[in-house]
């Protein structure tokens, strides 16, 4: 597959077009916002979305570690979209998240909004980690951001060209810190052009586009 | 003198006198309508617009609560009357209110829209007026409350105005689903439809009575007088007529000089960006300040109400407006109507003449402004059928099953149901009259726990079987939540546009000037300009879903807004161009440039014949051009475009992108296509497997899916919980529709997907229809350059928006070079 090979705060990184990141070095695989059960989280009030996110999410994990056969990964935080979404579960999923528990050793980023992952999960449950010169958290701060890989806030970019515009996940990134597009099957997105995002970056910054095989850098 | 038409047919003597001493004889078709009344009868009644319609569609009822007396009858419903817009409901109402007081009759008379302060609404379910003025969506509203039984017992009579324009659609599909149900709960009711003159008016007799399990019933039909032929010109330049575009900017004087000599105006355009471009243009000439002002679906809603109030006064020359006011009411004053830029329709030109001075036997005036050389062919087509009194016909839908799903869900609010009764209550709506037992379990299924092979909600599960067997809500919560998300009208999701304070820092709140479609929005960048609201305004940033803007002094905005045309060419219209084309004894009346257009065209190519579909290939700078003719309107050839495109791929042809316009599909590649077999490249088996894959990727497709996701309840538009803290919570519809295709293709919401895309945004069934046609019958034209024909598409490459509106300098530059290369007879 062909990917996007950028450098924050040194270190060499590898975007992939499905929406997370490969740290060569470390043979690290990042996920960010994976939001497990999203769907099924929203019966209660009555919108009944099909209950396939988890799974979908799951398989699109499984191919990336078919790909690169990872050492370690991690997972940048929302791994679960609620406090009762691991219960949510069906047998099938809970084989298969198991399964890749057993295929790496684990990181599960979690702040303190976030739902802690269930014990029966395999791996190291923390608010953030630092590794080299990357410090990984699920939402990005405002000091200390130096070789920050965050995650939290879902960006997305529009792009047109040739009278079509589409709407992507990407990464954004300015060489000093990035940020991570969400991974989960039903997270949608903020857009770059969001005070919200820009205010990250002092100068310009990069958008790393989601095609469906190729990662675009275009300007953020 | 008052002469009946038929022998038992005499008015009651007030109703009589009434009419002799404001001078008038009961009209002929008023009377009949009475009669059928009297017979018990649903009937039809195809009349033009000014011909007492209205009072004929009430008359029956009139006559029926005045002969009895008030004494014997406690409050209760009468006559329902429903009209597709909430402010021609009010209209009427006022109007209704004339006869009554004037003849003093005992009847009670009210409205009940969106509007209608909640108070209010309450004790019109306690005690109902006699005839009650409302909405499709009102009625649906009241037919999902709880005492929807005991209110509409006694309804003698429903009268549907402007049933041309809503029967064939998913708001037709919902009344014709809540008439279904009052014909349960009112068994003896009789129904009056008033429609504009339709091409078949089959379909709305259908519409107007139960239909049977086999065969059909149709309601009888009362044919109006026609009115005097209307008075159509077509301003059309001698010198000068554009390749391509749609703003017509070089008639805006002659469009201000017709405005000046008139009382008051209505100058349609077809989209919302036109309306602001042509606003701005007649302002700019407007040294006489005139009282001209603008009227579209975007605008905030007090300014509407603005421009509203003021037009009824009469305090207005012109208003240049969008078809959000091309239905019913009646604006009194209005003696012109100009329409810019292709009417789309004839239907359509006959509604919106139908506007100005609404006396029956004095023409309308009407004025088309075409806005390059292809409309002025659509106008002089649309003029011929409306003087030849031919309409547009319609393909028919089926009943849509996002509406069912909707509407199952109204009638479990109101009671529990039998699923039996349910099924053959819903297959008497006309729209549903095929629908099969499978399909309607499975959209059951679907309202209660979304219809899914896995099992993960029955716990939340909305309907539930009680041990009776009937189904019914499991929460009274449930109800709260359909009431808040009735109706079938789905806009594309709108961000509001704020003007930033000024000192304010952006994101930090500011004035709503209006709303945007978002997939508009989503491509600015900051310092960008465009026009909105008459002003051009700077696009500074967005935040939590809204766009920030400041205004500016520039004359010109550099982003033209939003897409060219909301309808395509009608199939009727694009037929009579062809024939005029074919004949070009037509192209006598035709004004010079668009005549020598034609005349070199023949010459250097060839015109199409009727049936047939023409390609031409010619190469052009670099690249290799494969055009071809199908006249089948924007979305046809939007589709055509995507599919015609992967097959050359396919035969390595390395084709770049493509265009359309109304009569036109162009192809650009690297390599010289005009060898390619064209009966295998435009064979209709491009429907099947070609479709399925490019329909996984369209943004139209799932935009159609969001439409079916929104109006069968999978996805709120407002949630109870949004309504308490106002913070709404939204769902990306595409990523939604990702994973359904990926587990359950066969799920109701994707064909009902599927179905709408044949008639709505993809336009397949217009599609297949013309392979068909043109299957055996198409002409290769190998030219050495680019054709006369050819050209108004090949300016719409030089666009940068979705089938947007280029910048007139860009097209000047590119058009003359081409122009000159295509024009040239050597």
């Amino acid at each position: 597959m062909t990917e996007k090979r950028i450098e924050v705060n040194g270190e060499e990184l590898v975007l992939d077009s499905a929406g997370a990141l490969w740290w060569p070095s470390e043979r690290a695989l990042v996920f960010a916002d994976l939001h497990f059960e999203k769907g099924s989280f929203y019966g209660f009030t009555g919108q009944m979305l099909p209950p396939y996110d988890t799974r979908t999410t799951l398989k699109r994990m499984m191919a990336l570690f078919d790909a690169y056969s990872p050492a370690l990964a991690i997972a940048l935080g929302d791994s679960f979209h609620d406090r009762d979404a691991p219960n949510r579960l069906d047998g099938f999923e809970r084989e298969q998240l198991a399964s890749l528990g057993e295929r790496a050793d684990w990181i599960w980023i979690a702040g303190n909004h976030d739902p802690v992952p269930p014990s029966w999960l395999k791996g190291t449950i923390t608010e953030e980690v630092a590794i080299g010169g990357l410090v990984f958290r699920h939402e990005p701060s405002e000091m200390n951001a130096r070789g920050e890989i965050a995650g939290h806030l879902h960006p997305c970019k529009t792009v047109t060209r040739r009278g079509q515009s589409l709407r992507r996940r990407c990464f954004a990134s300015d060489g000093k810190r990035l940020v991570m597009p969400s991974f989960g099957a039903y997270t949608g997105g903020l857009d770059v052009r969001d005070i919200a995002l820009r205010s990250l970056f002092p100068k310009d910054f990069f958008a790393y586009v989601l095609g469906r095989a190729r990662v675009y850098a275009v300007a953020g | 003198m008052l002469q009946p038409v038929l022998p038992d047919t005499a008015l009651p003597p007030v109703f009589a006198q009434w009419f002799a001493v404001r001078g008038w004889s009961p009209r002929p078709h008023q009377l009949a309508l009475i009669e059928h009344a009297r017979q018990g009868e649903s009937v039809l009644l195809v009349a033009p617009t000014g011909g007492g319609k209205t009072l004929a569609g009430f008359l029956p009822s009139l006559i029926d609560l005045a002969e009895t007396p008030k004494r014997a009858r406690k409050p209760a419903l009468h006559t329902l009357y429903i009209s597709p817009l909430k402010a021609l409901a009010v209209d009427v109402a006022r109007n209704l209110e004339t006869p009554v007081a004037e003849m003093r009759l005992p009847i009670r008379v009210e409205t009940r829209t969106g509007d209608t302060p909640p108070g209010r609404r309450q004790r019109q379910r306690h005690s109902p007026p006699d005839i009650l003025l409302t909405t499709p969506e009102q009625f649906a509203l009241l037919i999902s409350s709880r005492d929807a039984q005991r209110f509409f017992a006694n309804v003698k009579a429903v009268v549907l105005d402007e049933l041309h324009a809503m029967h064939n659609s998913k708001r037709g599909d919902l009344l014709a689903l809540g008439l279904s149900r009052l014909q349960t709960l009112a068994p003896n009711h009789r129904r009056i439809g008033l429609s504009a003159t339709v091409a078949d008016p089959k379909p709305l007799q259908r519409f107007l009575v139960p239909q049977p399990m086999t065969g059909e019933t149709l309601s009888s039909i009362v044919i109006g007088k026609p009115g005097a032929k209307p008075k159509i010109s077509i301003l059309s330049s001698e010198s000068y007529v554009p390749w391509a575009g749609h703003l017509a900017r070089h008639t805006m004087p002659e469009i201000l000089a017709a405005i000046k000599q008139a009382v008051t105006t209505l100058v349609f355009v077809n989209t919302r960006s036109q309306a602001e471009r042509t606003f701005q243009e007649l302002w700019r000439l407007n040294n006489d300040n005139l009282a001209i002002a603008l009227h579209h679906g975007s605008l905030a809603p007090e300014q509407r109400r603005k421009v509203e109030a003021a037009m009824t006064r009469g305090a207005l020359r012109a208003v240049v407006c969008t078809s959000t006011l091309d239905l019913g009411i009646d604006w009194g004053a209005v003696d012109q109507v100009i329409c810019v830029g292709a009417p789309k329709g004839a239907a359509r030109l006959v509604q919106r003449m139908g506007r100005a001075n609404h006396r029956l036997d004095e023409p309308s005036n009407a004025m088309l402004v075409p806005s390059n050389r292809f409309e002025v062919l659509e106008c002089e087509a649309a003029r011929d059928a409306v003087i030849a009194g031919e309409l547009d016909g319609e393909p028919l839908r089926k009943g849509g099953m996002d509406v069912l799903a909707q509407h199952i869900l109204c009638v479990a609010c109101s009671a529990p149901f039998d699923a039996d009764a349910l099924f053959a209550e819903v297959r008497s709506a006309s729209p549903y009259r095929d629908l099969s037992r499978t399909d309607f379990d499975a959209a059951v299924d679907f309202v209660a726990t979304g219809g899914y092979a896995l099992k993960r909600y029955d716990r939340y599960a909305k309907l539930r079987k009680s041990p009776e067997g009937l189904w019914r809500i499991a929460h009274p919560r449930i109800a709260q939540q359909y009431r808040l998300n009735v109706g079938v009208i789905i806009e594309d999701p709108m961000i509001d546009i704020r003007l930033q304070s000024k000192g304010r820092p952006a994101g930090a709140g500011g004035r709503v000037l209006g709303k945007l479609e978002e997939y508009f929005v989503e491509t600015l960048t900051a310092g960008d300009t465009f026009v909105f609201s008459g002003d051009v305004l700077r696009f500074e940033g967005i935040h939590e879903n809204a766009a920030y803007v400041t205004r500016t002094n520039d004359p010109e905005a550099q982003i033209p807004s939003y897409n060219g045309g909301k309808f395509p060419l009608s199939t009727f219209l694009a037929m009579r161009v062809r024939q005029m084309l074919a004949d070009p004894r037509q192209w006598k009346k035709l004004t010079h440039p668009v005549g020598e257009w034609l005349e070199i065209q023949q010459l250097r190519s060839k015109i199409p014949d009727e049936g047939e579909l023409l390609v031409e290939a010619f190469p052009r700078g670099r690249k290799h051009y494969l055009v071809c003719y199908p006249f089948e309107g924007r979305l046809a050839h939007q589709t055509l475009g995507m599919l015609v495109t992967r097959r050359l791929e396919r035969l390595r042809m390395r084709p770049l992108g493509f265009v359309v316009n109304e009569y036109a599909l162009a192809v650009w590649g690297l390599r010289d296509m005009s060898g390619v077999d064209m009966d295998t490249l435009f064979s209709e088996d491009m429907l099947g497997d070609d479709l399925e894959d490019w329909l996984t990727e369209s943004a139209l497709y799932k935009r159609t899916f969001r439409n079916c996701a929104i109006i069968s309840g999978l996805i709120e538009r407002r949630s109870l919980t949004a309504e308490k803290t106002g913070r709404q919570v939204t769902f990306s519809s595409d990523l939604i529709y990702d994973v359904l295709r990926e587990h359950e293709p066969d799920h109701i919401l994707l064909r009902a997907t599927y179905e709408d895309a044949a008639t709505g945004l993809l336009d397949i069934g217009r599609l297949s229809g013309a392979l068909t046609r043109v299957k055996g019958n198409i002409t290769v034209r190998a030219l050495d350059r680019v054709s006369p024909l050819a050209v108004p598409a090949l300016l719409e490459i030089s666009k940068e928006m979705v089938a947007g509106e280029a910048h007139e300098d860009i097209l000047h530059e590119a058009e003359e070079s081409l122009v000159a290369e295509a024009m040239s007879v050597d």
